[in-house]
């Protein structure tokens, strides 16, 4: 990667010039007809579903008219809302999890197994359904003196929406947490014990570090994949994005087109997320290689450059 | 290239009556397989102690339970008049806690063969990290403290460099930095100069050479004869987990006595 930057930047000046004697190599290019080819079939079956979709039964005019609705605005805020708590319970919970399935303590090993092997071996719907119905074990919540009150009250949509996802999330992220330590050489652990560093913070200032390059890419995949599990918790009558939608299409008569609005504003939100994973990962690459790879930005700005020079410059 | 280091500031005085390191009859195996078995040695105080030998002998593992590391299976060890990893009551033997551990450590530095520097960081965040986070010296005072001891190795100039925009000699001269941050009474080479270019080996020997000359107490792994011949000022060769031979250095290289020493120093000489 490194290599190419350096062409782009230094282009044909900064490859030596042929010594004397020897020609330069003028080649004829190998030609890619197959690319034209497919290019060519792939746009004609696009413009193909892109025309069978205008010509359906679709008011496609009603997906602009409500796309900056209040209520869709609102929904959006909580789906983002859950997306982000849940996300947070998962990582934190997931990071305790690891460091305890990995520790050397078979109690803390031992719970840590049994909370992945049940909240991976069930499925997330189901878990959540089951947290809003959890009363019937749970007549009451009573923490003492400090909060007391009918499982039912306690028990919100927004809550239940938090722990069902949150919990489920932790336990993969467990998994994804344990194979990111795992990744960090064992000659870093050793290093840091050798200079009298705690187990604590050699964890938190060495290996977790370390760890977060192999973390971050899967949690990224977790983030988006959570964004869209969200839509799950309409079942607990939780109001987000897609359950506002559903609502807004049985009252306006346009049910089928609420649902392509839905779809447009995940795909806008996911591609957002997708933005600032490349930036996080960018970040945790410190160190890892000589050179960080460049913002997209930053090829603009080269790719620009290299277009005002004759050809050749950039491979 | 590398400022002396005064004695002063490496080795405070001490009892030199009480060996640095003292190994009584050190047992140490791995699953069904025995690496040391009966290891007895002294490392006196200020001195350059050498282990060589064949690989598998059990020399790197020796080092490695001076500073707990590695448990020891039977036998005991000593650092400095205290029993590593363990506390004595009586006739028991009591296991430390990782805390009593760790803050025994701190009185040990440890260089490797792979170097192990933290990757995240620059030279100078490697060097800072330990006293910093262990001592807990200000991180003013520890910069400082820091960028004096690179200079010492010969690294002023890199201290904004991450490990991996070094060369392997470089890295292995920040680790030794970094093992001096903590002002150890004694210092632990695992065949520092293994995984080096040869045209590399000789600035981490000089860094070494000088460190010895400070007065530092240092066990050195090394399949670097001359320098053990020059600098050393005990010499033990190990095989198959014991101590075949021990004595000054220059005597032991030129003139071995037993067969497996004569067998294996033609093969390295």
């Amino acid at each position: 990667m490194t290599v190419d930057i350096d062409k782009t930047a230094g282009g044909p000046a900064g490859t030596p010039p042929p010594g004397p004697g020897a020609e330069a190599i003028k080649a004829i290019p190998v030609r890619h007809y197959g690319r034209y080819v497919s290019a060519a079939v792939a746009i004609a079956l696009l413009a193909a579903v892109v025309f069978a979709f205008s010509q359906g039964k679709i008011n496609w005019g009603a997906i602009p008219d409500y796309f900056f609705d209040d209520r869709v605005l609102t929904g959006m805020g909580k789906t983002l809302l859950i997306t982000v708590l849940a996300m947070l319970i998962g990582v934190v919970g997931g990071i305790v999890l690891a460091v305890m399935r990995l520790s050397k303590n078979p109690v803390t090993s031992s719970i840590s197994w049994f909370y992945i092997w049940f909240f991976r071996g069930t499925p997330v719907l189901v878990q959540l359904v089951v947290w809003f119905n959890l009363g019937l074990v749970f007549e009451y919540i009573n923490l003492g003196p400090f909060y007391r009150d009918e499982w039912s009250d306690f028990m919100t949509p927004f809550l239940t929406a938090l722990l069902g996802l949150g919990l489920n999330e932790a336990a993969y992220m467990a998994e994804i947490c344990r194979a990111g330590l795992l990744a960090v050489d064992e000659g870093q652990t050793e290093a840091a014990h050798a200079l009298g560093m705690s187990q604590a913070k050699t964890l938190r200032r060495i290996v977790v570090p370390q760890a977060m390059r192999v973390i971050v890419p899967p949690t990224g995949n977790e983030v988006i994949n959570m964004l869209k599990t969200t839509s799950l918790v309409s079942v607990v009558q939780y109001a987000e994005l897609f359950r506002v939608a559903q609502d807004i299409g049985q009252t306006s008569g346009a049910p089928a087109e609420m649902l392509f609005l839905a779809a447009a504003w995940y795909l806008l939100l996911t591609s957002v997320f997708s933005i600032g994973q490349y930036y996080l990962e960018r970040h945790y690459a410190r160190g890892s290689s000589r050179q960080l790879p460049p913002t997209p930005w930053q090829k603009v700005k080269t790719n620009m450059f290299a277009l005002g020079r004759p050809k050749g410059g950039t491979a | 290239m590398t400022g002396k280091l005064s004695r002063t500031e490496t080795a405070p005085v001490r009892d030199s009556a009480v060996p640095m390191v003292k190994a009584e009859g050190v047992h140490k195996s791995f699953g069904p397989v025995e690496v040391l078995k009966g290891i007895d040695l002294e490392v006196r105080q200020g001195e350059v102690f050498c282990l060589i030998g064949p690989s598998g002998s059990g020399k790197s593992t020796f080092l490695r339970c001076i500073n707990h590391l590695e448990k020891i299976n039977a036998g005991r060890l000593y650092v400095d008049g205290e029993l590593v990893g363990y506390r004595q009551k009586g006739d028991k033997l009591y296991e430390l806690k990782d805390s009593e551990v760790a803050l025994k450590r701190r009185d040990i530095g440890m260089v490797f063969q792979r170097f192990n520097l933290f990757p995240h960081m620059t030279a100078l965040e490697n060097v800072m990290e330990a006293p910093v986070q262990v001592k807990g010296v200000s991180k003013a005072q520890a910069r400082e403290r820091a960028r004096g001891l690179l200079e010492r190795v010969g690294l002023g100039d890199k201290a904004g460099n991450y490990p991996s925009q070094l060369s392997g000699g470089q890295q292995q001269r920040v680790a030794i930095a970094r093992a001096l941050a903590m002002e150890p009474k004694l210092m632990l080479f695992d065949e520092p100069t293994s995984a080096l270019d040869p045209e590399l080996v000789g600035d981490v020997l000089d860094v070494m050479r000088d460190l010895a000359e400070s007065g530092m107490t240092m066990v050195v792994v090394t399949h670097e004869m001359g320098f053990a011949r020059e600098v050393g000022d005990s010499l033990v060769f190990m095989d198959d987990g014991v101590v075949v031979e021990s004595g000054n250095p220059r005597d032991v290289l030129t003139d071995p006595q037993h067969e497996r020493t004569k067998a294996f120093l033609s093969k390295v000489l």
